[in-house]
């Protein structure tokens, strides 16, 4: 019972934060968005038994991939559409 | 360019901690769940994290690429060095030659249910070490990489 409703949050969450990169007209709150559903779907792996995907995920999704989404970022404009 | 001085500071304090996390993950690779990629991976973005905090000016002297590149190397070297071992005591390639022999890493593992001796295993905990190297040279030096390339940009 507990497990479930815990499944039916962090799936939600999952959905939210979704659509919450498609959302943002600002890049970074994008790219952390991205981070947040890189996050939450590292505790799912781990809710189902899986703590060495969950491992990787959490330091390659929600560390790694969001750097490098930062650093591109910095060299480009902030905001979708061309304007600085 | 850096960040703000709450970003760096920030950056400074998580710096360590994650770094011992990631060398304790590899170290414990043949007891625990991660390895030598998992490891490597998390001590990859402990200098992620200063990476993108800093101005490529400012971890140059910190974080080198001459370095990381010795690292990657000198992983996948000590990684077939572990595996070439064997053939030099008349087993086949990647036989595992140190595990119950009383050597390094050579303790016979305990039956039954028991919390873990870190000194057993044999080869497996070398070769989580050389991938955990590797890896964390790796992956730092394309955030690197990226970095150096962001700083002519502005420069011009």
């Amino acid at each position: 019972m507990i497990e479930t409703l815990i499944h039916v949050l962090v799936i939600a969450g999952l959905i939210i934060s979704a659509l919450l990169v498609y959302w943002f007209r600002d890049l970074l709150a994008a790219t952390l968005a991205a981070g947040v559903f890189s996050f939450l779907i590292s505790l799912e792996f781990y809710i189902l038994q899986a703590p060495d995907v969950a491992i990787s995920q959490a330091a390659i999704g929600a560390g790694l991939t969001t750097a490098i989404f930062i650093i591109a970022i910095r060299s480009t404009s902030q905001y979708e559409g061309g304007g600085s | 360019m850096r960040m703000s001085k709450l970003v760096r500071t920030g950056a400074d304090l998580l710096y360590p901690f994650a770094l011992i996390f990631g060398l304790y993950i590899v170290l414990h690779g043949h007891l625990t769940p991660g390895g030598g990629f998992q490891g490597g991976a998390v001590v990859a973005t402990g200098a992620a994290i200063v990476i993108v905090a800093w101005a490529y000016e400012d971890i140059a002297e910190m974080i080198r690429k001459v370095t990381m590149m010795a690292q990657e190397s000198a992983g996948l070297l000590l990684f077939i060095g572990a595996a070439i071992l064997a053939l030099g005591f008349g087993y086949a390639f990647f036989y595992n030659v140190l595990a119950n022999s009383g050597g390094l890493f050579g303790l016979p593992v305990a039956f039954g249910p028991n919390p873990g001796e870190l000194d057993t295993a044999g080869v497996i905990p070398i070769m989580n070490i050389a991938v955990g190297i590797e890896v964390w040279g790796g992956l730092t030096i394309i955030l690197l990489y990226l970095l150096s390339g962001l700083k002519k940009e502005e420069g011009t």
